[in-house]
């Protein structure tokens, strides 16, 4: 399991776990399933374009994910969110499917693109990986209190002069990031996985953001290692064990939080209101008295 | 005109059983999806019917190993996924995106199963593209009865809840306090988006279904405000993103790069989001419109008043 070509699936599929976590923190946050659903199951689309062309697939990830990232904000400026995410979505993956009619030979590559190749990571794909993940997180750590902030108290942040539309394109472009970096190694399934269930449990753990992004790279982490580990036993898809896993992991926070809830009695909704004091309380020190 | 004809229609276009087959359920499936899909639409729900769609694929794999025609195993496994959001907390605002994201990433690990067990038991690697886009050339002729007995039932449905669909989606609150059982409609309607979605996904694959079920009804409450002249607007567009659809494939086996055709799925989603732009077109151009008219009017009843310059100035 820890042999040399196993080495790098582990250090591949570490990279992808931090960053599914970070950025799944503020995806569940922001209520932007969708739209992280879409970016990297569109950019499946470009991946099979590249192919065709005879250039380099993440090339091919990353302009369909960008411009998939660009459409659902242009589209939606005009409509509604879901439905320009849905279309969007759609459109790439119809380009996706006539690429694939055109390139006979990439009929097999399709299933792990969708669904990830763990087993047997490149070497030459890790640099480019890590420095892909590094952007990320500098721009994670860039937006970080404006994204909180049009996440959680939209009226302070207006009041702040921060662009609600401007920080959402740049989460989407995160997003599309994220995907170009991880899409070609754990597939769209995975990465989708990743950065909903883990985000979700830890959301229902603690109402701290920074405690909740710290521990949702560590159910996401544990998730992975696991799920690698039985997919190298067993011989099953890895995408299968990372699916269910992030499923189970947030069926098991929902029992804790209804049990302690019924035990403490608490009847106040958990989240929203603890997050909205702590960030309002920095923010407005000086409240005029009388006020 | 005869020479027309054929540029339009490539020859054998009319003789050909598969043609006729996809006609025939590409039209029957599109005004189910453009009925149902509106109030996908209106209730913002596309993320659930794209995710029902999509959590398909375990089905269809699942029946492919079985044996069994795909269409059951999408349904199937839809209306499961429809329940299990459902009790997750689909109906809740705040715990909706995660609700649905969560069975979409658990339908789509068993999706990665069954696909992994058809290609190892099956040697194929085709099975995948067919499920997941789709072909509606090769729908198999006895398919034909169940898919247009199920049309009709979902119609039927949406139908008789018509009048409280529309109230509980436009006002929760409102329906309620009328006496709307709204949560009841909510799991009936998340029921039948299944049942829609997977129709569209036996036509252009578990993950191409929300062009349908979400492209045509889009456009049509772009151009019509009305619920009830938005379904049929959304039927028309979407048997008619179909009907070209089928057109240009069938065309496109005399086309190049390939000596085979282009997917008709792409053409169909291609058609469905040329006629979502081209109503967003339109519909700027009726408000503009409405807009100068309006402007006009209030010109007139203003004509030579001081206050209206002053408007215009500041």
């Amino acid at each position: 399991m820890f042999s040399s070509f196993m080495v790098n699936t582990w250090i591949a599929a570490t990279m992808v776990a931090v960053i599914a976590g970070v950025v799944g923190f503020f995806v569940v946050l922001r209520g932007s399933a969708f739209a992280a659903h879409a970016i990297p199951h569109g950019s499946f689309g470009g991946a099979a374009g590249a192919v065709l062309l005879g250039v380099n697939t993440i090339l091919g990830l990353g302009v369909f994910a960008v411009g998939g990232a660009l459409g659902i904000g242009w589209l939606s400026r005009r409509g509604r969110h879901d439905v320009a995410t849905a279309l969007a979505l759609v459109l790439m993956l119809g380009l996706g499917s006539l690429f694939l009619s055109f390139s006979v030979e990439y009929a097999g590559a399709v299933y792990s693109l969708l669904f990830g190749e763990v087993l047997g990571v490149p070497s030459d794909d890790l640099l480019p990986m890590a420095g892909l993940g590094l952007a990320c997180i500098l721009a994670i750590a860039v937006l970080y209190r404006p994204l909180l902030l049009t996440s959680i108290t939209p009226e302070v942040a207006e009041a702040r002069g921060v662009r609600p539309g401007r920080i959402e394109t740049g989460f989407l472009l995160v997003v599309a990031l994220a995907s170009t970096m991880t899409v070609p190694v754990v597939g769209v399934l995975l990465m989708f996985s990743l950065m909903i269930g883990p985000a979700a449990t830890a959301r229902s753990f603690t109402h701290s953001p920074l405690g909740a992004i710290v521990l949702s790279v560590a159910i996401a982490l544990a998730i992975v290692w696991f799920g690698i580990a039985i997919a190298y036993v067993t011989n099953y898809p890895v995408g299968f064990f990372v699916g269910t896993l992030g499923a189970v992991s947030y069926g098991c926070a929902r029992v804790w939080t209804g049990w302690r809830r019924g035990r403490i009695g608490a009847t106040s909704p958990p989240g929203a209101a603890t997050l909205e004091r702590e960030l309002r309380a920095p923010l407005l020190p000086a409240a005029p008295p009388g006020r | 005109m005869s020479q027309f004809l054929d540029a339009i229609f490539a020859p054998g276009f009319f003789a050909s059983a598969p043609v006729r087959a996809a006609v025939v359920v590409g039209a029957v499936v599109a005004v189910v999806t453009g009925a149902v899909g509106v109030f996908t639409v209106i209730r913002s729900q596309a993320f659930a019917g794209h995710a029902l769609g999509e959590v398909g694929s375990a089905g269809g794999s699942l029946a492919f190993l079985s044996g069994t025609n795909p269409l059951w195993g999408y349904m199937g496994v839809a209306v499961v996924a429809a329940g299990l959001m459902e009790v997750l907390g689909v109906h809740r605002p705040r715990a909706r995106d995660v609700a649905t994201g969560l069975v979409l990433g658990a339908g789509l690990g068993l999706a990665a199963l069954f696909l992994y067990l058809d290609t190892t038991s099956s040697s194929t690697t085709g099975v995948t593209v067919t499920i997941l886009f789709g072909s509606l050339f090769t729908i198999s002729q006895p398919m034909l009865p169940d898919i247009v007995v199920l049309s009709a039932v979902a119609l039927v449905v949406i139908a008789s809840c018509y009048r409280m669909l529309l109230l509980s989606s436009l006002s929760p609150e409102l329906a309620a306090a009328r006496g709307v059982p709204v949560r009841a409609v909510a799991i009936a309607y998340l029921v039948i988006m299944a049942v829609a979605v997977s129709l569209a996904a036996e036509t252009i694959g578990t993950i191409l279904a929300t062009a349908l079920l979400v492209g045509p009804p889009a456009t049509a409450l772009r151009l019509t405000k009305r619920p009830g002249g938005a379904m049929v607007v959304a039927g028309l567009v979407g048997v008619a993103a179909v009907w070209i659809g089928i057109v240009l494939a069938y065309d496109s086996f005399y086309w190049p790069p390939v000596d085979h055709g282009w997917p008709v799925s792409f053409f169909v989603v291609a058609m469905v989001f040329v006629f979502y732009l081209g109503s967003g077109a339109v519909a700027a151009w009726a408000r503009a419109r409405r807009d100068r008219r309006v402007g006009a009017l209030a010109a007139m009843g203003e004509s030579g008043c001081e206050p209206h310059v002053d408007a215009d100035a500041a």
